[in-house]
């Protein structure tokens, strides 16, 4: 029954990778992915919080009363959203212009909040290290897939170097709103050929 | 009972020690962010009034503490001459406080320029302020002193109003308003500090 640490770590990646298996956490999926760059950045910052907040409510998870539960995960949650609002603005002010308000909105992310409830409440350390680590970086990626296909179609390119050439035209309607819609849809769709066999 | 005294203690102490972290990393990390802020908010709409100068305006710059806050003020140089000052104000707009940069040359007291630094105006209402050049364009020339004149046109004033952003362009007017007011009441100690800059 009880997996190994790298099997808690593995299904983030691939067997629930959160937009598309779990399909949680989608506002910033779908708000923040109109480069790769700001899609990555959005996903390290998830990342930390959620490596961060799993940690914590894992090694409390026996002091913590449970009628409370949920006021203390969000309390340690938001701090560390806050503690990384803080640093991204000292450390990296251009990627907090990018992100704006989906930053402090990682508190409200509820694959956040998910994994602290289902997850590192009832687990030990490790495996909970381990699940947010999965997690986080599986969102990365696919936020960073996402926004990839975003920018290469709606402009031509990625982080500045041109990826179908000069003659390519702009499709523009994917960095706007639908077309992240139509993005993930199509990804989706994709995820699930990939995984009947 | 004993439950509700351990509910109460746990979230208390959680918060307490979460409030203590977040402000000494707040205090760390203060000066740091403004320096990001001097660069990447402050900095554009800098130079996007002082267009012509010779200098780097984000180096000469000097503070003065007006209503117990310092504030930073960056001097433009024409042909090696300082001649031009930008500082901010701020005022509530539709959505919290926007601020508002105001380039004044000294010699004349007209307004040169102005750029929006902070806002959080509705994307694509409110934020045109930003680059709405009718708006902005309106500004230029006017005696920064002019509180009557710094005013939209609804309002009775020379300003050029932004069509479905009303509540922004008072705010921008207001807060331009607000620069006018201190630069009024700081004249002179302006006026020395730029000229210090020359040779």
């Amino acid at each position: 029954m009880a997996k190994t640490i790298a099997q808690e770590f593995k299904k983030g990646l691939w067997d629930e990778i959160p937009p598309f298996r779990l399909v949680l956490g989608l506002c910033p999926v779908l708000a923040v992915t109109t480069t790769a760059e700001n899609g990555v950045g959005m996903g390290l910052a998830t990342t930390f919080v959620l490596v961060c907040s799993n940690m914590l409510v894992s090694l409390l998870r026996n002091n913590i009363p449970p009628r409370v539960r949920v006021p203390c995960f969000i309390i340690i949650i938001a701090t560390f959203v806050i503690l990384v609002e803080l640093l991204m603005q000292a450390f990296a002010y251009g990627l907090f212009l990018e992100l704006g308000i989906f930053i402090p909105l990682i508190v409200v992310n509820c694959l956040v909040l998910g994994r602290s409830e289902a997850f590192a409440s009832k687990n030990k350390f490790l495996p909970s290290l381990a699940d947010g680590l999965g997690m986080g970086i599986g969102f990365t990626i696919s936020l960073g897939i996402l926004g990839a296909v975003r920018e290469s179609l709606g402009t031509g390119m990625i982080s500045g170097i041109q990826v179908f050439g000069p003659s390519f035209e702009p499709f523009e309607f994917m960095v706007q709103a639908p077309g992240a819609f139509v993005a993930l849809g199509l990804l989706l769709c994709l995820m699930n050929i990939l995984g009947k066999k | 009972m004993r439950e509700m005294i351990r509910m109460v203690a746990t979230l208390t102490i959680l918060a307490a020690v979460a409030g203590g972290l977040l402000a000494t990393v707040k205090t760390t990390t203060a000066e740091r962010i403004e320096q990001a802020v001097l660069e990447y908010v402050q900095g554009p709409a800098v130079m996007s009034i002082m267009e012509n100068v010779t200098n780097d305006p984000l180096e000469d710059r000097f503070a003065i503490e007006i209503d117990a806050e310092e504030r930073d003020f960056f001097v433009g140089m024409v042909d090696g001459v300082p001649k031009l000052v930008a500082f901010e104000g701020k005022a509530s707009g539709y959505g919290g406080d926007l601020g508002v940069m105001v380039g004044i040359n000294v010699e004349t007291g007209e307004i040169v320029g102005i750029g929006l630094t902070t806002h959080a105006e509705t994307p694509g209402v409110g934020s045109r302020a930003e680059t709405d050049i009718r708006f902005l364009q309106s500004f230029v020339g006017l005696p920064v002193v002019a509180a009557d004149k710094i005013r939209i046109g609804e309002d009775d004033g020379e300003i050029a109003n932004i069509g479905g952003a009303t509540v922004t362009a008072r705010a921008v007017c207001t807060a331009v308003r607000r620069v006018g007011n201190m630069y009024e009441n700081y004249e002179s100690e302006i006026k020395t500090k730029v000229a210090d800059f020359s040779g």
